[in-house]
């Protein structure tokens, strides 16, 4: 069904640059990876068009993909002592870190769905900005506001763009994966892991700087 | 003890003899009127324990009153998140004394399931002082009914004179406790030093 719609968007919308990426797994839901400067119109298309009338977004939801060091291996042939031998050969690069911003659409009208959206910024630092498809889907709001929260991309375009599950003094994205959560680990009855290590270095900073028990 | 001894003789006679002291603390605990205030499940829990068949009535806590200024008792029921949390120390800063705090449930007590969660308060005792603390997710009513009783008795055995007298009648005890402020990573400060110190473990 993707590849009829990735078809008649790429019809539709002059310019439109889709890539369909599967998903390997038994629930086998694929997505389609949109372009920021056509996604708007592809996604007034999608809910427009009478053949797909995707009229409802379930749910906008964030991934954070952290820079990555991938290794590939490959076989190749090399000549070894006049042999020629079939050998794996081993080559590490490195994935640049992106958020990406998932949009899961039904349709209603012909109960048909999901079709799932994928909008990616260049970077996690400076480059985060995304199309709100807030005008489309006016369910999107609260969600793009979340992900923007939580994750720190910038939609352009949402009517009301603030953090909503956080203060507004709030300066981190804890659904970052490097999120660094303030240290206030000083009384852990049953800590372990992690935990325990925080709790003994509470501990120990304890032990050298008592504070005194009245202010 | 002499003078329990004789109070109890003369009741047996027929005689009912009493102290200020006993009948101030004695309409002090009947009459704890909880704030009508939930956070999270717990305060369902809450509701169940007012309801016909655990009857919060039968201590005298049916009354939960919507206003601070009329509350004796705030039940801190649910979650506190650090955007909560300076709410919940503003209200029990606005109840009049003598006020009291039970902390229901895990949560409330040290952050329970979501501890390590980013925007979770590990504890409202890190604010604001706690008289009974209930584990349990959630406590069942018995359990909030317990609390009841068990702070029903913290009153009943306060002296009014002498330096253990509560806190209601130090004239420079504090009766209200700065609320945090929003900061840019967390609450600031994280907690108040003047009611909370991280108990020492054997553990650590």
């Amino acid at each position: 069904m993707l590849d009829q719609v990735k078809a008649s968007v790429e019809a539709a919308v002059a310019g439109a640059r889709l890539e369909l990426i599967p998903n390997g797994s038994p629930s086998a839901q694929h997505s389609l990876l949109v372009d920021n400067e056509h996604a708007l119109a592809v996604a007034t298309f999608l809910r427009d068009d009478p053949g797909l009338r995707l009229d409802y977004a379930s749910n906008v939801t964030g991934v954070d993909w952290p820079e990555a060091t991938v290794q590939e291996k490959r076989k190749i042939k090399k000549l070894i002592e006049g042999v020629e031998r079939d050998i794996e050969e081993t080559t590490e690069r490195t994935k640049p870190g992106f958020l990406e911003v998932v949009y899961h659409l039904y349709s209603m009208e012909l109960k048909q769905g999901p079709v799932i959206l994928r909008l990616r910024t260049a970077n996690r630092t400076d480059q985060v900005r995304l199309p709100s498809l807030t005008p489309v889907w006016r369910g999107a709001e609260f969600q793009e506001r979340e992900v923007f929260d939580l994750f720190g991309v910038v939609f352009e375009g949402h009517p009301d763009l603030r953090r909503i599950l956080m203060w507004d003094g709030f300066k981190d994205f804890p659904m970052r994966k490097d999120y660094v959560e303030p240290d206030d680990y000083e009384y852990e009855p049953t800590a372990h892991d992690e935990v325990l290590e925080k709790a003994k270095r509470h501990a120990a900073q304890r032990a050298l700087d008592p504070r005194p028990s009245t202010p | 003890m002499e003078a329990d001894a004789l109070k109890d003789e003369l009741r047996r006679q027929g005689i009912v003899t009493t102290t200020f002291e006993e009948l101030y603390n004695w309409g002090r605990q009947n009459s704890v009127w909880p704030l009508s205030f939930g956070l999270a499940c717990c305060a369902i829990e809450m509701i169940a324990t007012s309801m016909a068949r655990y009857d919060i009535a039968r201590f005298g806590a049916e009354v939960f009153r919507p206003s601070p200024r009329q509350a004796d008792l705030m039940i801190v029921a649910g979650t506190v998140t650090k955007k909560m949390a300076p709410q919940v120390v503003r209200l029990y800063n606005q109840m009049p004394e003598p006020k009291y705090v039970i902390a229901m449930g895990a949560c409330a007590i040290s952050g329970g399931p979501f501890k390590q969660g980013y925007n979770v308060l590990k504890g409202i005792d890190r604010y604001i002082p706690v008289d009974v603390h209930i584990p349990g997710c959630p406590p069942r009513p018995e359990a909030l009914l317990h609390a009841i009783i068990t702070l029903q008795e913290k009153i009943r055995q306060q002296s009014l004179t002498g330096a253990d007298r509560p806190r209601h009648l130090v004239a420079e005890a504090p009766s209200e406790f700065p609320a945090p402020e929003f900061g840019e990573h967390d609450l600031v400060p994280p907690s108040n030093p003047g009611v909370w110190q991280p108990p020492a473990t054997q553990s650590q």
